[in-house]
């Protein structure tokens, strides 16, 4: 058992604490013309950039979006979980869940395109009944569709499993004892998902706040978030420093965050 | 039973992998390689086919679709690959300087003697004594225009100007059909600086000011920031103005034509001045086989098979003697073979600090940003 446990700690120390060290690392060197674009000294490097307000305000941005995202699932997501877990079809209903992870994404948002275009469903459908077409596509909202979309599973996967996992007698019990359904649902229920709802969350939030596709193909111009920042610092401006700099500090952001939600 | 319906497509698929693998590696021991890494859609087939059938060396042809896949890749270093074609500016020039490309061996390139010289000294602002690279195709940027949909928004614009675009008033009335632009800082703004008479090479913070001012004047006209598809959703008749590369325009207007819907697209460069950029023949410093790639570019600057790429792809090569070979009505389309007047009136651009890049790239993000 104990090897198992030293193959684990090998396996995150080789894959997981090593690239980050090597990506903390890289940004204390400086950018140059050369392959790969690295030179010495070491100092304090994309760190020192760190403090320019840009990268501040698309770092709050990305993590306002990725919270927003992460509620919005939640809101949505709940309800859903609950359903499933006392539908009599719960292996059918989940199996339509994870349904959509069987198509690529690029795909699925290239349908959203299609639906929000300014000669799209959504707009075909208006000029029938009359009305004038919206411009929806490139714009937040469009952005927070296609986000709580391709996350929404994340927070009903875990969330479903913990409500079908609880013991439904508590509840019965709740009830017998004189406790209205919406006491029942505040005393019983939410507290025994609660470990799936902070599960939810981290799974929505951490991998939304470096988000980059999404925002890109459905999002405002403009808007700069973290994910694309980083990207135009590693490929656009070649400073890599710049780009590893604000990479860690997006993790370290991420961090803090999942330890949050660990209730710590 | 879904479980099924997955493994027997993917059990199929591996036994044809595992047939193919079986044929490909006695080939591969024998044979001579060539990697080529290059823009989607630039390329003719038969070029690729006639050079394997006439020297046996096998061509790997990889794609990418934009400059900052290339570069990211061949900053790494290690790529594998022996001939890549980056665009002059900004990735040839920052690739020569970073010593990522092999000097080419000028005795095994006897078919670089047909390069126009004239073009060729302009990249040398790229590549001093151009010793890293040969000019595959180039262009201009440019606008392209559905020009009867314009007219029928603004009979008097003027269709030879940056003032179509960069004129608030013109804008407003191009945009009743639809503008899109090029989501790229690094080819729009030389464009603006030149039509505000700065240099195109400015870094200038006021200088940046005032093209950022001309662009957000313009930017509640502007439909939509296209990377790719600009040209697509033209052909298809939802826009009548776009600013982009001359070839990817032409390309649009052929296909337009051959739909046949009746939508006529047009390349113009404009007359206060359109930006030449070369996509450059290279070899990575650590090329795998630097030999093959050699004989792959010389192959390439033959005037028999350059003039077939120029039939495909439609962007002009820099191999004069390719004249008498190139379909007719490439040949004598203004927007790829620009008449001397017109050409007299193009400008290069030297390469950008990392500095101005940042700033640049910050302005075009507000620009974007302010709707």
């Amino acid at each position: 058992m104990r090897w198992l446990l030293g193959l684990s700690w090998a396996w995150l120390l080789l894959f997981v604490a090593a690239p980050a060290a090597i990506l903390a690392g890289i940004g204390l060197l400086s950018p140059a013309e050369t392959v790969p674009p690295l030179a010495l000294p070491i100092g304090l490097g994309g760190y020192g950039g760190l403090a320019d307000p840009f990268y501040l305000r698309a770092l709050l941005g990305s993590l306002a979006v990725a919270a927003a995202t992460a509620l919005l699932c939640l809101v949505l997501g709940y309800p859903m979980a609950l359903a499933i877990a006392r539908s009599a079809h719960r292996r059918l209903l989940l199996l339509l869940v994870m349904l959509p992870f069987w198509s690529g994404i690029l795909l699925r948002l290239i349908a959203w395109i299609g639906i929000f275009r300014d000669e799209g469903l959504i707009n075909a459908a208006l000029r029938g009944i009359g009305l004038a077409p919206l411009a929806l596509l490139h714009t937040d909202a469009a952005m927070m569709v296609g986000l709580v979309y391709c996350y929404l599973p994340f927070m009903i996967l875990p969330v479903e499993a913990r409500l079908a996992a609880a013991d439904g007698r508590l509840e019965m019990a709740a009830a017998d004892l004189g406790a209205r359904p919406w006491q029942v649902f505040r005393r019983i229920t939410w507290p025994l998902s609660l470990p799936g709802v902070r599960a939810g969350l981290a799974l929505v939030f951490i991998p939304v706040s470096g988000e980059y596709v999404i925002p890109d193909l459905l999002g405002a111009p403009g808007t700069p978030l973290i994910g694309r920042v980083i990207w135009d610092e590693f490929f656009q401006s070649a400073d890599w420093p710049q780009a590893t700099a604000l990479a860690t500090a997006l993790l370290a952001a991420m961090l803090a965050a999942a330890a949050l939600l660990r209730g710590r | 039973m879904v479980v099924c319906g997955l493994i027997s497509p993917m059990g199929v698929s591996m036994r044809v992998l595992a047939l193919l693998l079986l044929f490909a590696f006695p080939a591969l021991a024998a044979d001579r390689v060539v990697n080529v890494y290059n823009w989607s859609d630039y390329i003719d087939p038969y070029a690729v086919a006639h050079f394997e059938r006439e020297t046996g060396i096998k061509v790997r042809y990889d794609l990418y679709d934009s400059l900052e896949t290339l570069e990211g890749k061949m900053l790494a270093g290690k790529t594998g690959y022996d001939v890549v074609v980056p665009t002059s500016e900004p990735t040839f020039s920052k690739l020569v300087r970073s010593g990522a490309l092999l000097p080419l061996a000028r005795a095994a390139l006897p078919n670089a003697a047909g390069l126009d010289a004239g073009l060729m000294k302009q990249v040398a602002s790229s590549d001093p004594g151009n010793a890293h690279g040969v000019i595959y195709l180039w262009g201009t940027i440019g606008l392209g225009v559905n020009e009867a949909r314009l007219r029928a928004v603004a009979p008097d614009a003027p269709l030879d100007s940056w003032d179509l675009l960069f004129k608030p008033e013109w804008a407003r009335k191009a945009a009743r059909c639809g503008i899109t632009m090029m989501d790229s800082a690094i080819d729009v703004i030389p464009s603006v600086l030149k039509y505000l008479g700065k240099s195109p090479d400015s870094t200038d913070a006021a200088d940046l000011a005032a093209v950022e001012k001309t662009l957000r004047a313009i930017r509640p006209h502007i439909r939509a920031f296209a990377s790719g598809g600009a040209v697509e959703a033209m052909a298809a008749g939802e826009t009548c103005l776009v600013l982009s590369y001359s070839g990817d325009v032409i390309q649009a207007a052929a296909r337009a034509d051959e739909a046949g819907q009746g939508v006529k697209l047009r390349y113009i460069a404009p007359k206060e001045g359109a930006q030449l950029w070369f996509d450059m023949l290279a070899i990575p410093k650590d090329a795998p086989h630097p030999a093959e790639a050699l004989e792959f570019i010389n192959f390439l600057l033959k005037p028999d098979v350059m003039a077939g790429i120029t039939n495909q792809v439609r962007y002009p090569n820099a191999i004069p003697a390719t004249a008498s070979a190139v379909a007719p009505e490439i040949a004598g389309d203004p927007g790829v073979y620009p008449p001397a007047e017109q050409r007299a009136r193009f400008f290069t651009i030297g390469p950008v600090p990392p500095d101005a890049t940042r700033a640049r790239a910050r302005m075009w993000s507000r620009f974007k940003g302010n709707g």
